[in-house]
């Protein structure tokens, strides 16, 4: 493996990131936003790993750091989909587009 | 010091008074305002009284001259520190004269408005709009610095507004209220912008201070203001001027007299208190008060003073010869006394005998209040019997009113000036004045005089005699006894007042004067006004057709005078026509059309912006998103390649 | 080409390639499944990574639990056969043209730079590690930070049970008025 450089595996995690961002902007379902941002914050957790792997490699703290985004991840996709179930309750859709009176 | 503190409960009474009436009035003392009000001004008039008493005869002298003494004083507003704003108490011989002309005439009023007033639905804000302007009033004679004066002052002239729309159903009672508060408040102008002259110069507020610096030849003060001029004179004529144009507003002098005949709407013991006898002599008062200064420093002022009084006196008399409505004889009568005044303060001099013209104007002063409001009281009773102002409505009174009629003519005798009444002595000492200072403003005065008899002689005929006593049938009677004690109060002191000893207790500088009128002098004055007594009686005793002749015979300039020689009209046309159209009309425009529409057009702009930039507030949440990492893109290329 | 580098490109493709799928499918529920696949790939490169203890909790937090959430709230909200509105059009230009330009830049800024390594020590993750150094107090111990995460989680919990229950009728229909 020592043969892939990390800049490699750096280019997985920006692919994945914006893969998350597209959907975060295009999808219109709360439900499938909320896993566009569960994909950027794997590809945020790769770096973490690939960084303290390649360039750390007597240190620990990358791996703390992507375990304690896997809890934050949780915490907040519970969060999340408690209020995606409020809000389809008040309105009876989960569609952005649908929940928009906080305009001008 | 025997001048202890409780002088400030002289106005603080009337002002208890009024917040307690007009806070609580209407709702618990609808009956018994009247006789709260009373009472107050009571002991506010026994208190004024033992002053006096104190004043003249324990303490106010001090090696034979009477001293200025300024019982209390305490800073207001410091600006510098040299200039302040006090509050104060400051007694000196006109103060405590005036104490209790108004003290006691405020009382009288109270006392006769329990009957007058009876019955009306605002009774209890009546009297605590009385207790307003007796405070103010009181509270101005009190004052010890210009500023005080100022502040007094402007109350007078709110109190003296609601006093004249009392009746605020009335239109004419409403336009004639804010007639008064328009013309006196533009007087005020210039008393405002001559306080200031005077104080910038003098570096003081302080009444004391202020004379003294302007009057001490070779004073830096003093010569700073007369170099210091405008339009080719000098700071302090200046000054002096426009602080005389604020007393000639408040005391109804030509060409700011037109106020007064209108302020008649207000209800008449109003009229007694108010223009009579106390706010009308104001003017008096404040030039009496800064007399040091017109006389030493300033003769010039003071000869504008002289001559505005002079012609004044003789206008008024002769329109008041004209007039029908009896409240309206009265009140340009009070305008012609007012003139007397005035004049008699322009011929006098500062020191010893010279200050003859000032002590007999503070006389007049002193007289006049009792008769003129004995006069107007009087009038009241009469309209509170037949229900009218005008003269014809009247006429044969004199059985049915007994008590009024006598008052009455006492009150007429007096003010023609014959012997022995209070009026005759007054007059006396200013016509003398005069004679000594300048013979044309003594003609003037000696005119007026006999003009003056007649008129009030045509008024009192037509009252009392002129139709046969039996025209008024149903009529209720002449009024309760509340009414009638002030009437012979009044009376007694009409008759009396002469005889106080005001030469040797207010003059101009302390000192006694002890010149008394030749008795040769007096029978040219006296003599014309028993002619035009004869006249009124030949003309009005009886209803004749001779005064109409007349009338008919003098054509353009009876019609003129009845017409009050056209001054309204003047004002009229000068407010309406030209400064309505020539400043009004294009200030209107320039203020629709260039102010208004730049607003409009920033307005305009700004809603077409927002309009352009609320998409941007969707309420999408995604947009948003995008908006976020435009912002973030942003940043994050402005810090690696922009912040090296 | 070695093995490890085919294999790690096989599992960046297999990535980036569900990944894709995952936000454009127009049914939620492929959707998460492709989500899921991609889930797993990231754990399949954690093992290539050779950190199995990490590659574990990935498939146990992740495809365990979120996914399963996910999956369970879409049951709740959504007929899930049905096909989901078409995306805005003008709304995904923007947001393709947002996402080229930020992975070029990000691309070119990654090329750009060199990494070096800080030692030359290889690389090993003992479990034993991360758990003593987890709860460790002296010297890069991580107790603080541990103690906060599971306060969070606490507060986390309690707030998505206030959030999602149920209020009483009266105040729904209120609030249901209120918002039309």
């Amino acid at each position: 493996m020592s043969e892939i450089p990390l800049t490699n595996i750096l280019f997985l995690s920006t692919g994945l990131f914006f893969i998350g961002v597209y959907g975060l902007f295009t999808r219109r379902n709360m439900i499938t936003m909320l896993m566009s941002v569960e994909l950027m914050l794997n590809s945020v957790n790769i770096n973490f790993v690939a960084f303290n792997k390649y360039l750390y490699p007597e240190k620990l703290d990358g791996i703390f750091f992507s375990i304690f985004i896997i809890t934050i991840a949780a915490a907040e996709a519970a969060v999340a989909i408690a209020i995606i179930i409020n809000l389809y309750r008040s309105h009876h859709s989960i569609d952005v587009e649908d929940a928009s009176e906080m305009k001008y | 010091m025997s001048h202890p503190i409780y002088i400030a409960l002289i106005p603080l009474i009337p002002l208890a008074c009024f917040l307690v009436l007009g806070l609580f009035g209407r709702k618990y003392f609808t009956n018994s305002a009247g006789i709260i009000g009373t009472l107050g001004l009571l002991t506010s008039t026994l208190i004024s009284l033992s002053t006096a008493y104190e004043y003249f005869f324990v303490s106010g002298k001090v090696n034979g001259v009477f001293q200025k003494i300024e019982v209390a004083k305490f800073t207001w507003l410091q600006f510098s520190p040299g200039v302040s704003i006090d509050l104060g108490i400051l007694i000196d011989p006109i103060t405590v004269m005036m104490l209790v002309v108004v003290s006691f005439v405020s009382l009288m009023v109270h006392l006769f408005s329990l009957g007058y007033m009876k019955g009306e639905t605002r009774f209890a804000t009546y009297y605590a709009f009385l207790g307003l302007f007796t405070f103010s009033m009181l509270g101005l004679v009190l004052s010890s610095n210009i500023f005080q004066i100022y502040l007094f002052w402007e109350l007078v002239g709110v109190s003296s507004f609601l006093l004249i729309g009392f009746y605020f159903e009335k239109p004419s009672a409403v336009a004639a209220s804010k007639k008064a508060f328009i013309v006196t408040r533009f007087a005020d102008l210039g008393f405002l912008i001559g306080i200031l002259v005077l104080s910038f110069y003098s570096h003081t507020l302080d009444f004391g201070v202020l004379i003294e610096r302007l009057t001490t030849a070779g004073s830096p003060y003093l010569t700073a203001i007369n170099a210091a001029s405008f339009l080719g004179v000098s700071g302090l004529t200046w000054g002096l001027l426009l602080v005389f144009m604020g007393g000639a507003g408040k005391s109804a002098m030509f060409p700011l007299h037109i106020w007064l005949p209108d302020a008649m709407e207000g209800p008449t013991p109003v009229s007694a208190l108010i223009h009579a006898a106390t706010m009308v002599v104001a003017g008096v008062f404040l030039v009496a008060r800064l007399f040091p200064v017109f006389a030493l420093s300033d003769p010039a002022a003071l000869n504008v003073v002289m001559y505005t009084g002079a012609f004044s006196a003789f206008f008024a008399a002769v329109i008041a010869c004209t007039q029908t409505d009896i409240k309206r004889v009265l009140a340009y009568s009070t305008m012609s006394q007012i003139g007397y005044m005035m004049f008699a303060l322009g011929v006098s001099k500062y020191n010893g005998e010279d200050g003859l013209g000032y002590m007999g104007s503070m006389f007049h002063l002193f007289t006049h209040a009792f008769f003129k409001s004995l006069l107007f009281l009087g009038a009241g009773a009469v309209i509170h019997m037949v229900h009218s102002n005008e003269m014809k409505d009247m006429g044969g009174l004199r059985k049915l009113m007994p008590i009024t009629h006598i008052s009455f003519l006492i009150a007429c005798l007096a003010i023609a000036g014959i012997p022995p009444f209070s009026g005759f002595f007054s007059k006396e000492e200013i016509l003398m004045a005069s004679f000594e200072s300048n013979k044309l403003v003594y003609a003037v005065a000696l005119l007026t005089s006999g003009l003056t008899a007649f008129y009030m002689f045509r008024l009192y005929y037509s009252i009392f005699w002129s139709k046969p006593a039996d025209t008024h049938h149903g009529h209720h009677g002449e009024g309760t006894w509340s009414m009638k004690i002030p009437l012979i109060l009044l009376a007694i002191l009409a008759v009396v007042a002469g005889f106080v000893p005001i030469a040797s207790w207010v003059t101009a500088d302390g000192n006694a004067i002890h010149s008394s009128v030749p008795i040769t002098f007096s029978i040219l004055p006296v003599s014309l006004a028993i002619a035009g007594i004869l006249l009124a009686t030949r003309l009005f005793k009886t209803a004749n057709e001779l005064p109409q002749r007349i009338a008919i015979q003098m054509g353009g300039i009876y019609k003129a005078a009845s017409r009050k020689f056209y001054i309204d009209e003047v004002y009229l046309f000068v407010t309406k026509k030209i400064l309505f159209n020539l400043i009004g009309r294009p200030a209107a425009w320039f203020d629709k059309n260039i102010v208004d529409g730049f607003m409009n057009l920033l307005a305009k702009l700004t809603a077409n912006l927002s309009e352009l930039i609320k998409g941007f507030q969707s309420g999408k949440v995604q947009d948003y998103a995008l908006y976020f990492f435009g912002g973030i893109a942003g940043l994050i290329i402005a810090f690696i390649y922009l912040w090296k | 080409m070695s093995a490890a580098s085919i294999i790690f490109y096989l599992i960046a493709t297999f990535i980036l390639g569900t990944g894709v799928l995952a936000v454009t499918t127009r049914k939620i529920f492929r959707a998460s499944i492709w989500l899921l696949f991609s889930l797993i790939g990231i754990a399949a490169l954690y093992f290539w990574m050779q950190l199995e203890f990490l590659a574990a909790v990935q498939i146990i937090v992740y495809v365990g639990g979120i996914v399963v959430l996910i999956i369970f709230s879409i049951f709740l909200t959504i007929k899930s056969g049905d096909e989901m509105p078409k995306p805005i059009f003008i709304r995904s230009i923007f947001a393709a043209l947002a996402v080229l330009f930020g992975t070029g830049f990000v691309v070119r800024l990654i090329s750009l730079y060199t990494f070096k390594p800080n030692s030359t020590t290889v690389f090993n993750l003992n479990v034993n590690q991360i758990g003593t150094q987890m709860l460790d107090t002296k010297n890069y111990g991580y107790l603080l930070p541990f103690e906060l995460i599971s306060m969070l989680l606490l507060a986390a919990m309690i707030g998505c049970i206030v959030i999602a229950m149920k209020s009483k009728d009266k105040d729904a229909t209120t609030f249901q008025n209120s918002i039309q």
